[in-house]
């Protein structure tokens, strides 16, 4: 029972204990111990002395008074750092935390320097996961689909990278915010989409991995409630996590956004997503999370597939080009050109970007360019896309439903 | 904390260069420098003479083998470094991109170990 209040805790308010910890001793590593440790003490003090008022402040306390036990230890090998002079230094606050504003800041600290440029995105990945979502090493390891040992050398060297490079535990100033920022964001929509489309996996999603995101996501924004692009990313998780039941038929196959049964979008997240984009929009800061959002709002708020609002959504596509000209990216705007004006634009552009060759091993450029095919009844060219593009899935539900379509097609040759 | 910025640039590109391009860049190198000087970060710095200068020395078994040319043969060469002292990794990287070679060639920011 106690174990269970524990883990609990953990999960609420680990990640917060923790922000604070790193910050006060200065290291990883040290707090991660020193907060193990003061679980490890409150399995032994709380069934003797009873649960203290303020399970988190005690946990805090007992774990800090541990860190710095450690550090005066290996003091003589520290003397340089001046964070850990200073915390040496400064008496032990028997009181910490409960400043909300301190532990807001602490929070963004945590976020910001997990999510360093100057770390590999993976490793970004990772460290959040693991200090800020508190999962463990060996579930973020299941989620990645990597050995334990892989991702436990991953936070190791970015933690040894943190601490060697000299990675400021600090929120970026305002002329470096919104570039940072970018990173921060662009982890947790990683997140998110290894969560919703699994690569090479069985299950189409992952909910952990999206839970976990949407669980960043709305921690940003409450820690940065003034900055749009912040709402905007939670707002498009959101919409997209609307989805999810519908996505998939009971034999777990890929159900395209046209013939999902709208009814079970959850109507609720849908409309908490379209407040938030609101609220975004407001600031007048336009983005590539609120564009992407605004789009999901249309597909999302469409009564069936043909009142979708195509030619907005085709315009939304050129404004979020002009912020991310990717590939990718061309491709959507490429269907949704396809669906607003006809569908030989459409193809046009898909081979223009086929010719490029920059996306080849894509398998939805070759999905997109087959089912353009199949609505244009250009029958053997549609099976030939295809097979194309059958030759480039993974995840299991996809290829499923890229087969099936593809017998469809197939029917109209014979 | 010390950081070395590595100055890597491809050297054909540099001899490609006009004599005007040339004058500018030398002109803003020591606009940099001064700049770096000014605010107390400059701990050394120099350009260095190109590869085709570079001598590279092992010594295997207790005999010294000298060669010609640079260690590895790269598309981008080490062609000068600054040694700056700051507070932290996003310190040295704002002073790595205002060196004017970032614009063209790639800095290598590599924190000293402190003993």
């Amino acid at each position: 029972m106690l174990n269970q209040a524990i883990a609990t805790l953990h999960r609420r308010d680990g990640g917060r204990i923790l922000a604070g910890l790193i910050r006060r001793l200065g290291s990883f590593d040290v707090a991660e111990e020193a907060l193990q440790d003061a679980y490890a003490a409150a399995l032994e003090c709380w069934p003797r002395d009873g649960v203290p008022d303020s399970p988190a402040a005690w946990i805090t306390t007992v774990a800090q008074r541990r860190g710095l036990d450690v550090l005066r230890r290996n003091q003589r090998l520290l003397t340089d750092s001046e964070t850990i002079l200073a915390a040496l230094a400064a008496p032990v606050d028997d009181e910490p935390i409960i400043d909300a504003a301190g532990l807001a800041d602490d929070q963004l600290r945590l976020i910001f320097t997990c999510c360093h440029p100057a770390l590999a995105q993976s490793a970004q990945v990772a460290l959040a996961l693991r200090t800020l979502c508190q999962l463990s090493t060996a579930e973020i390891a299941r989620a990645f689909v990597e050995p334990e040992a892989t991702t436990a050398q991953k936070l190791v060297r970015a933690k040894r990278k943190i601490a060697q490079a000299g990675i400021s535990y600090a929120v970026p100033a305002a002329g470096e915010l919104k570039e940072r920022l970018a990173a921060v964001l662009a982890v947790i929509y990683f997140v998110f989409n290894e969560g919703y489309s699994a690569t090479d996996h069985d299950q189409l999603v992952r909910p952990d991995l999206c839970a976990e995101a949407i669980r960043l996501a709305r921690l940003l924004v409450s820690l940065m409630p003034e900055q749009p692009e912040a709402k905007g990313l939670l707002a498009l998780v959101l919409f997209h996590d609307a989805r999810r039941s519908a996505r998939s038929d009971v034999d777990g196959v890929l159900i395209p956004l046209e013939a999902q049964d709208r009814s079970l979008w959850n109507h609720q997240t849908i409309a908490e997503a379209t407040a938030l984009l609101d609220s975004a929009m407001l600031k007048m800061q336009s983005g590539p999370y609120q564009l992407q959002a605004a789009i999901a709002a249309l597909h999302a708020n469409a009564a069936n597939a043909g009142a979708t609002d195509w030619l907005q959504i085709s315009a939304l596509y050129g404004a979020l080009l002009r912020h991310v000209s990717t590939p990718v990216v061309e491709l959507n705007a490429a269907v949704a050109l396809a669906m607003a004006t006809t569908i030989e634009n459409g193809l046009a552009w898909i081979e223009r970007i086929v010719a490029t060759g920059v996306i080849d091993s894509y398998y939805l450029l070759y999905a997109a360019k087959a089912d353009l095919l199949r609505r244009a009844q250009r029958w053997p060219e549609a099976n030939d896309a295809y097979d194309q593009a059958l030759e480039r899935v993974k995840n299991r539900a996809e290829r499923e439903y890229l087969l099936r379509r593809q017998r469809e097609v197939a029917r109209w040759i014979r | 904390m010390q950081y070395m910025l590595l100055i890597y640039g491809d050297e054909k590109a540099w001899n490609d260069m006009s004599e005007d391009e040339i004058k500018a860049t030398m002109q803003a190198y020591g606009e940099y420098s001064k700049e770096l000087a000014a605010s107390g970060a400059m701990r050394g710095g120099s350009e260095l003479a190109p590869v085709s200068t570079a001598t590279t020395v092992r010594v295997r078994n207790g005999k010294a083998l000298t060669t010609d040319g640079p260690f590895a043969e790269t598309k981008e060469q080490l062609g000068g470094y600054y040694l700056i002292e700051v507070a932290n990794l996003d310190e040295a990287i704002k002073w790595a991109a205002k060196i004017p070679s970032a614009a063209f060639g790639s800095i290598e920011i590599r924190p000293q170990i402190e003993t």
